[in-house]
């Protein structure tokens, strides 16, 4: 006697096959997601006290990285300005914005200011500024456009498969040491070579292959070596 | 089990399962019929009972990998469920939002994510051991030995190491207290303006001021101005560990006190009568490791030997290349032959004790060593033999040679013993209307016959003040406690050993407002409050007026010491009559007393980790194994092997001690090489108050500690029947040695090390007989390695201490030591060889050895543990899932792994202490050393940043950096010109288990002994 209807068999074909498929496609939306930015807050500002922009000060200004981010050549952590810094500026200028006035409350009354940290790497990373500006890596190829950002986000996802893609292959982003502090520097091209130590580059991978060298770059086995960035 | 060789020797290597104690008959005759030499790490293993074998073939002893709480099995599987379930999504959590917080003004030296290091220094028993200390953005996380400082060269030890948790303890004293409520700083100066002016009418007739030694200038000069307000003010010095007996002998000798100094480094014959002079606690200790270890070393230079006669077993008696142990009355009478026959030789060949025929050695190569020997005579030795051992090094004219004598430390030095007697004396008569006592406990470690605490009870003082880091059992019976600001928090200053003043300048603001005796001595002296800041720096201005005052303060500040304050040797002689002054010894402090062959001598001595009881709650010195026992978290009674047989105890035996008709009970533990009819007891335990870490761990022997002497006989023992459980790491990881296989200690005597200077070398399989891939680390700038030398070594532990600071190493607690859970990335193994009544004993500091061919990283399923190209052994938290087969497949079982949440996430205090760079490891992480890979980091990135290769001897490991002894050296082995290729290099130099081929990056320098040919035969 036959129990079950002879389009089961379909049916269950189908079944197993689109397991298989809804599988990976739960599998796939995992990943997705936590690539995205609801999970790294990649192109996501954050609530801040004061809207501080990157753009005005940088672009409009033209005030350079290190007048705020002082330790940035000479310590792991870039540095955060103090009150003080803000104050140096905005004692003379906008003294009556209303926008700021968390900073002058701050510089009143003595206590911080509390921001939210943007670029956020997890505990267990450890991050050193001053040696990748010293091995020729700009600001803004891991910060992105800095000089174009209103409010600040972090350009990219910060995740290890990011870090990654250039420890094992640094040649592709690196730049000379005096041009990484330069937000509209622009990677060589036939069009707007670079020129180092005399010799005009048209394109980034024999800049980088020379900067490698000229910085001493450890070997990517060194670089791409778990205490690098964790202990 | 017994297994034999070819040649059919005996050898055992069997086990001990925690809990099961061997009978020492079997230890015995085991012992007996074994030849040559045999490397032990406890008793149990020397005996043997059947489940040795399966102890050493675990990584962790039984019951550590099971689950024990009180949650049930069936809870606990569908708790693991979920928890499996959801393993896979951990990678997925949203890191939260965090704050960050800049300064409103920054500073203008701080550079946010670099450390920056003050000087200053520690002070225990008013010497002060100097120091660099670490700080992180206005955090001390780490304390360093100052290395300019003669004092400490670099090197630390365990106290001063571990102060730094002290600071941070949240069972610290938080607030001023009056009867038991909180009180603020005014209250205190209100409530005390009436009593101060009702002594000033009677010029102070009732105040009495009880300190512990001070050796602070600054605080000195203080308290010589409040006494001059108030002239019938007493000032009383009390500490239970305390240097009485070296300020008679020194007044016996030389009829005035002086502190004797002691240049190792010129010594070639070292006799120690009962000094434990390479241990924490001993003044100068630091310096002492420094110069012993410089001579020790059989390559360079004329090896010294070291004589040691003792009372217990000690780090010092296990580097001795001759060791008497016997019972601490008789050692007078060894000394005294010691003078006679260094005097006059001795007549015969006849020997009519042991004492004699080592005295008679001892002494004969102390006459070929006239002017480079030494003789020291141990702090608890009464005044007679320290006079001796004045009395023979002015004899062998090592005077002005190896021994120098200088002004006391001491500002106050009177005898500690008659100084608090008394005060009792005065307490119990009604003298005493204003007790103010500044640090010190003596309600709990006064001597036994005061009964300190009720005499401060019940003896109606108005007004008790105590001042003190913790609440103790002193403050609960003061009316008024004030929580004293710790070093770390507070200006003062202090003399190290030989004098040299070092400005004690604070790393961070008092955390919870304290006081520092400074303050309160200037408040008391009044007439307006005074910082101590100022109190410390006007004083130093009255000893160095004039214009220059702010550059000589910035230098001594930046050094670490004051120019010009060290102390000039004293040019004194032994008194002409000091024979016959001997004779008549003051009461109480006979040294020629006679013990009956069978009486029972009670030994008290301050504790190797905890001292007198004042860091029984600090978590990382009740963790520390104690140098000879690996004892943690306890301090049993320790007796002899032959005593224990004849009394039928075994270890954790419980047994009642009757002292003068006091009682207490304790467990036993048998301690190989102890001297017989003899029982060591250490002090500082069983505290009652001292907080969550030391409240209730161990036993209390104070109450039977009177005042006469370090030691007593008349103690009557008996078993209780009970037993119980004491936790040492004793057993604990211990490596495999299968028959056949060379010993992991290596030892030979100096001559025949000179016969064959390559002994400890073995075969080493061919490098390419493996099947790990090989990779070219001899191509790469820097291969790590590490070198440890034996023989430097002096199981001071404080390497351990260093590391656990230095990495973020939690504490376990009792319980989980039993089951083998400690944490230490560093252990120190003690080894014995030969004749259990008075073994050799050898430590060996075990990191990881960093295998090039490791086998913990081919087992790991996640790549949780992999090798970086400078040849280190990278372990990866962030991957690690908890599978432990690293562990079970590392045969030097270094490994450790979070069974439980072991770090403390909660207490803000706790968080501050701890080292940013290093990560805070969670439940289920395995963890281990890791050649301090984020200094290796930090040297590396900057030696980049300035276009140049690390400097050898710049960059050290934790470890390496403050040992006092040097034992331990790390580096490039790429360079072959780096300290630490050199001893890779040395005939020495073997690696353990080297038949595996693992390659260890580790190797170890064989130990040499200078044995005299006198005593061997």
């Amino acid at each position: 006697m036959q129990i079950f209807h002879r389009s089961t068999n379909t049916i269950s074909r189908a079944t197993i096959y689109g397991a298989v498929f809804l599988i990976a496609v739960l599998l796939w939306a995992v990943l997705e997601l936590q690539r995205s930015p609801y999970i790294t807050y990649a192109k996501v500002a954050r609530p801040q006290p004061v809207p501080f922009s990157h753009q005005h000060h940088v672009a409009g200004l033209g005030i350079d990285c290190r007048y705020c981010h002082t330790s940035v050549e000479t310590s792991s952590f870039a540095g955060i300005p103090p009150t003080k810094t803000c104050m140096n500026c905005h004692s003379q200028i906008w003294t009556g914005a209303a926008l700021l006035e968390p900073v002058r409350e701050s510089f009143r009354s003595g206590k911080s200011l509390v921001w939210t940290r943007v670029n956020d790497l997890p505990d267990f990373v450890y991050f050193n500024h001053s040696i990748h500006i010293n091995k020729g890596v700009g600001c803004n190829t891991c910060h992105g456009p800095v000089d174009r950002m209103p409010l600040m986000f972090n350009e990219y996802s910060l995740q290890m498969e990011w870090c990654l893609d250039c420890h094992r292959d640094p040649a592709k982003n690196l730049r000379p040491r005096d041009q990484v502090f330069n937000m509209r520097y622009l990677p060589p091209s036939s069009l707007k070579p670079v020129t180092m130590d005399g010799k005009e580059y048209t394109d980034q991978l024999s800049l980088g292959t020379d900067l490698v060298k000229k910085y001493k770059l450890r070997t990517v086995t060194d670089i791409t070596s778990c205490s690098t960035c964790h202990r | 089990m017994k297994t034999e060789d070819e040649n059919g020797k005996q050898l055992h290597r069997e086990e001990v399962c925690p809990g099961k104690k061997l009978s020492l008959d079997d230890a015995h005759a085991r012992l007996a019929e074994t030849k040559g030499p045999e490397f032990w790490r406890s008793l149990e293993e020397l005996a043997g009972s059947p489940e040795w074998q399966e102890m050493m073939h675990r990584e962790f002893p039984k019951g550590a990998s099971e689950w024990l709480d009180s949650v049930s099995r069936r809870g606990f599987l569908k708790l693991m469920g979920a928890s499996l379930a959801m393993a896979g999504m951990t990678a997925c959590t949203k890191q939260p939002l965090e704050p960050i917080v800049p300064y409103v003004r920054q500073p203008e030296e701080l550079i946010p994510g670099r450390p920056m290091f003050y000087a200053t220094a520690f002070t225990m028993g008013g010497y002060a051991a100097p120091l660099l200390v670490e700080s992180h953005m206005y955090r001390p996380t780490k304390i360093e030995g100052n290395d300019k400082h003669p004092a400490s060269l670099g090197g630390t030890d365990i106290f001063a190491q571990a102060s730094i948790l002290e600071m941070y303890d949240p069972d610290r004293s938080q607030t001023i207290n009056n009867m038991g409520e909180v009180r603020t700083w005014g209250n205190f100066l209100e409530a005390i303006r009436g009593p101060l002016s009702a002594q000033k009418a009677v010029q102070g007739a009732g105040i009495r001021i009880l300190t512990r030694t001070v050796s602070s200038p600054t605080l000195a000069d203080q308290m010589r101005s409040l006494l001059k307000l108030y002239p019938q003010a007493k000032w009383h010095v009390y500490e239970p560990v305390n240097r009485d007996n070296v300020l008679e002998g020194a007044k016996l000798a030389f009829g005035q006190p002086v502190e004797t100094q002691y240049k190792l480094e010129n010594a070639d014959v070292i006799v120690s009568l009962d000094a434990d002079f390479l241990s924490a606690g001993f003044p100068g200790n630091v310096r002492y490791i420094r110069d012993f270890t410089k001579r020790r070393d059989p390559d360079s230079g004329k090896m010294s030997r070291l004589y040691m006669i003792e009372s217990t077993t000690s780090a010092t008696g296990a580097k001795a290349d001759h060791r008497l142990p016997m019972r601490a009355t008789e050692i007078g009478q060894v000394a005294e032959l010691l003078e006679k026959f260094v005097e006059e030789g001795h007549p015969s060949d006849v020997f009519s004790s042991k004492g004699e025929k080592f005295a008679a050695a001892v002494a004969n190569d102390l006459r070929a060593h006239h002017g480079s020997s030494v003789v020291i005579a141990g702090d608890h030795q009464p005044d007679g033999v320290h006079a001796i051992a004045h009395a023979i090094n002015q004899t062998l004219g090592n005077v002005g040679k190896t021994v120098f004598y200088t002004e006391p430390l001491d500002v106050n030095p009177i005898n500690h013993t008659e100084s608090i007697k008394d005060l009792v004396a005065d307490m119990r008569a009604g003298k005493v209307d204003l007790l103010i006592i500044m640090g010190g406990n003596p309600a709990y470690d006064a001597p036994a016959e005061l009964d300190f605490a009720n005499a401060l009870k019940n003896t109606n003082i108005p007004l008790r003040v105590h001042l003190g880091l913790y609440q103790d059992e002193t403050a609960e019976l003061c009316q008024w406690h004030i929580n004293e600001a710790h070093y770390l928090e507070a200006w003062g200053d202090a003399r190290a050993y030989d004098g040299t003043v070092t400005i004690v300048q604070p790393l961070i603001a008092p955390l919870y407002s304290g006081k520092s005796a400074y303050e309160l001595l200037a408040t008391l002296a009044g007439p307006s409050e005074t910082t101590g800041y100022e109190a410390v720096q006007s004083y130093w201005k009255k000893q160095h007026s004039g214009a220059d005052f702010d550059m000589f303060w910035r230098k001594s500040l930046n050094d670490g010491w004051i120019e010009g304050t060290t102390f000039a040797p004293k040019q004194i002689a032994v008194k002409a009559d000091l024979k016959s002054v001997m004779d008549r010894p003051t009461a109480g402090r006979e040294f020629r007393s006679v013990l009956p062959q069978g009486a029972i001598e009670i030994n008290f001595r301050r504790d190797p980790s905890i001292h007198d009881g004042r860091f029984s709650n600090n978590g990382w010195l009740q963790e520390l194994p104690k140098p000879m026992s690996k004892m943690t978290w306890d301090n049993p009674v320790l007796i002899g092997p032959p005593m224990a047989e004849r009394q039928g105890l075994k270890s954790e035996d419980v047994i009642e001690i009757e002292l003068n008709g006091k009682k207490v009970t304790a467990p036993v533990w048998v301690q190989a090489g102890h001297p017989d009819n003899s029982i060591t007891v250490f002090l500082g335990y069983g505290r009652r108050r001292a907080g969550r870490v030391g409240t209730g761990a161990g036993f209390d022997f104070y109450p039977l500690r009177n005042s006469s002497a370090a030691f007593a006989s008349g103690v009557n023992i008996t078993k209780t029947g009970e037993s119980y459980k004491l936790a040492t790491t004793q057993g604990y990881q211990t490596m495999d040695t299968p028959v056949g296989q060379r010993p992991l200690v290596r030892t030979a005597s100096l001559e025949e090390y000179h016969k064959e200077p390559d002994f400890a070398r073995e075969e080493e399989p061919p490098k390419d007989l493996t099947l790990y891939k090989p990779y070219p680390y001899e191509k790469e700038p820097y291969a790590w390695g590490m070198a440890i030398d034996l023989n430097a070594c002096v199981g001071c532990n404080n390497c351990i201490v260093a590391c656990q600071s230095e990495n973020n190493i939690a504490v376990v607690g009792k319980e989980q030591v039993v089951l083998g859970r400690h944490m230490h990335w560093l252990r120190v193994d003690a080894y014995y060889q030969g004749d259990r009544d008075n073994p050799k004993a050898y430590f060996q500091p075990v990191p990881c050895m960093q295998c090039e061919n490791a086998p913990c990283e081919v087992v790991c399923p996640v790549g949780a543990t992999v090798h970086s190209s400078e040849g280190l052994n990278d372990m990866v938290y962030n991957r690690c899932v908890g599978t432990r087969y690293c562990s079970n497949n590392c045969p030097y079982k270094v490994r450790r792994f979070n069974f439980l949440l072991f770090q403390d996430w909660e207490t803000p205090q706790l968080k501050m202490m701890r080292n940013p760079d290093v990560t805070v490891r969670s439940r289920g992480v395995m963890e281990k050393c890791t050649y301090c890979v984020q200094r290796i980091s930090e040297h590396r990135i900057d030696s980049e940043r300035e276009d140049r290769k690390i400097q050898d001897g710049e960059l050290q490991t934790a470890c390496q950096q403050s040992c006092p002894a040097n034992a331990i050296v790390f580096g490039n082995i790429n360079d072959p010109n780096s300290r630490v290729s050199k001893l890779k290099s040395n005939p020495r130099n073997y690696s353990l288990l080297a038949d595996l081929n693992t390659r260890p990056r580790t190797t170890y320098l064989a130990e040499i002994r200078n044995p005299s040919e006198e005593l061997e035969s």
